[in-house]
């Protein structure tokens, strides 16, 4: 996924005047599926570094969005994936609360060591994502409605699992320094720990979906699940360990979350669902499946957190950011699919008069 | 002489108590073009799954070089070299022309400790490929393949499949969906497969295209063989007449004489 990796082919196609490499490599910029994506995040920035001044400029001013983006862009990436691979997960947002309950249930209530009360967290979101990849590949119910099932689900047994255990809907949890360092610090005072494990699931998840054969699998059983099949690609298990990092990387937001503010609430959690959606739509990422890339995802998570609190910084009423995002969001489509078929007919015939059989 | 490639001996298949193929039988031989005609809903999408293994038959044998076979999916038929290519190529229209080419058998190369994806070689080959079956206009294969007439989707396909050494090429309707200059370019690449030595199973409804490159008929009506014969024996009219069943067509010229008249 690196914007130089042009194939001296690319150089033979007529691209514009002086056909050079660097005029190449601007052509096939310009149709980079996060092409759309970036255009929309710098109208963002420079909107916010008008009205928002020297204060949304200033370190904390980044380190506010950046804080935001990285909690809602570890969920983003696995939600890309899936929705790469043509489904939705709507239950990340009862996984992320019940997570931060578990540990600090696990490790608050109970005072097991935190090593425990993370791991069973992790498991609990696995074990979800399992449940629904398992229940969607054998009953072929739409992801849509197994995942809202989930979502309801799991969130009625965290509250009631929560009050009969723990006796209260928000439990302290008092983490180790260890623990606190790794999952729930500030760097520099400003900048939360979890900026670097979102750096490392970018990377990670850049690899999967840009340079290994899991990725191509991703993008064809979104393309056409018959034809993936066929092709001999495992597509239950794909879709399965989809929904399992789907999970994992949601309750690893909701334990991050609990030792990160020392305690748990049932009801934290529900504005990631949309939010991851809009993020990754916005990183050109299409509902129906086929089509997508990490830069795109990341760029699509760094505008919605942007315009999440930048609104903040402009002395305008908070309320109007979701305004912003709606807007923003049918713009970005509208952009992405605009440059999705640049990238189309870039490789379309030359105009064939078309004779019915 | 040799025996055929694949061979069906009286198979049946009947879904519930709907039976959809009667007694079929056919054969193809290496580099031969068995064309598999019939009009909409006489069982060729039926037979096709039958022979990709989407569904086993319900009785009669399946013989490859003449050694029963039974595929359990999709996979086991292609590990047999069975490949079918279906109208619309089976693509993958927003992904890469190297990456759909290669979707389930990605070439993959060592990075330190990782295996990536290796889309240089992807490209290549693929570019090769269908360059080698006339498609000359492609030369960049990170094109997206949505980009692609319907013609060159087929060729794609079809390069994809004898790539990965396909023996038996399934091809469904493939000349249904374009226009006459890209159907008479998909059919020059049916017949280089049949050149490569591949048995190739084509099947349309369009007369014309059937018999330009076959070597070989079968006419299927209501899920039965009404015919079986070999190039030349047979003008365009009588199979035409064949395939909409004789009588019915004659019916309906005189309904429609009483409408003129």
């Amino acid at each position: 996924m690196t914007a130089n990796s042009i194939q001296s082919p690319a150089a033979e196609h007529p691209a514009p005047k002086g056909a050079g490499p660097p005029m190449a490599s601007i052509g096939n910029l310009i149709r980079r599926p996060e092409t759309g994506s970036f255009i929309g995040l710098v109208c963002v920035f420079v909107f916010f570094a008008i009205f928002g001044g020297e204060s949304f400029l200033s370190v904390s001013g980044l380190a506010s969005w950046l804080n935001i983006a990285a909690e809602l862009g570890i969920i983003a990436l696995p939600i890309g994936l899936l929705m790469i691979a043509g489904h939705l997960d709507l239950s990340i947002g009862s996984v992320i609360p019940a997570s931060s309950m578990m540990v600090a249930i696990v490790s608050g209530h109970f005072g097991l060591p935190m090593p425990v009360g993370i791991a069973c967290s992790l498991m609990l979101g696995v074990a979800v994502g399992f449940l629904n990849g398992y229940l969607i590949i054998k009953t072929d119910l739409p992801s849509f409605v197994v995942t809202l099932g989930t979502l309801f689900a799991v969130a009625g047994l965290t509250l009631g699992i929560s009050v009969l255990v723990a006796g209260s809907t928000s439990v302290a949890l008092k983490s180790d320094p260890i623990s606190k360092m790794i999952f729930g610090d500030f760097i520099n005072g400003k900048f939360e720990v979890i900026l670097l494990w979102w750096i490392a699931a970018m990377l990670f998840v850049g690899y999967i979906l840009g340079h290994s054969k899991y990725g191509n699998w991703i993008l064809a059983l979104g393309g056409d699940k018959v034809s993936a099949r066929n092709a001999g690609i495992p597509t239950d298990k794909l879709n399965v360990a989809l929904y399992m990092a789907s999970g994992l990387c949601a309750a690893f937001v909701g334990m991050c979350q609990a030792i990160l503010y020392n305690s748990a609430q049932v009801s934290a959690g529900q504005s990631f669902i949309f939010n991851s959606i809009i993020a990754v739509v916005i990183g050109g990422v299409i509902l129906t499946g086929g089509y997508g890339s990490v830069i795109g995802i990341v760029l699509g998570t760094m505008t919605f957190a942007i315009v999440n609190q930048g609104i903040y910084y402009t002395g305008f009423d908070a309320n109007w950011a979701s305004l912003i995002i709606g807007v923003l969001l049918l713009a970005a489509v509208l952009l992405n699919n605009s440059f999705r078929a640049m990238a189309i007919s870039h490789a379309a015939p030359r105009v064939k008069p078309k004779a019915a059989p | 002489m040799t025996a055929p490639l694949l061979q069906l001996n009286s198979v049946n298949k009947s879904f519930g108590p709907i039976d959809v193929l009667h007694d079929i039988s056919i054969e193809v031989k290496a580099g031969e073009v068995l064309c598999l005609l019939g009009d909409n809903g006489a069982g060729k999408s039926t037979l096709i799954r039958l022979l990709s293994g989407v569904h086993k038959p319900t009785s009669g044998e399946m013989l490859m070089n003449g050694k029963p076979v039974s595929f359990e999916n999709p996979r086991e038929a292609s590990d047999h070299g069975i490949a079918t290519v279906h109208q619309f190529g089976g693509t993958f229209p927003l992904m890469s022309i190297g990456r759909s080419f290669f979707v389930g058998a990605e070439p993959t190369k060592r990075w330190g400790p990782f295996e990536v994806f290796d889309r240089k070689k992807a490209n290549e080959i693929a570019v090769r490929e269908m360059r080698q079956l006339g498609i000359t206009r492609i030369t960049d294969g990170d094109r997206l393949v949505g980009g692609l007439s319907g013609g060159e989707r087929q060729a794609l396909a079809i390069a994809r499949a004898v790539h990965f050494g396909a023996s038996v090429l399934i091809l469904d309707e493939p000349t249904a969906a374009l226009g006459v200059k890209e159907a008479a370019h998909v059919l020059r690449i049916v017949l280089q497969a049949r050149k490569k030595g591949i048995a190739v199973i084509f099947i349309t409804h369009q007369v014309t295209h059937a018999l330009t490159v076959g070597d070989h008929f079968a006419v299927l009506i209501r899920g039965m063989k009404a015919a079986d014969f070999r190039k030349g024996e047979k003008t365009r009219e009588e199979v035409t007449d064949l395939m909409a069943g004789g009588e019915a067509m004659a019916g309906l010229e005189a309904e429609i004489e009483s409408h003129l008249h």
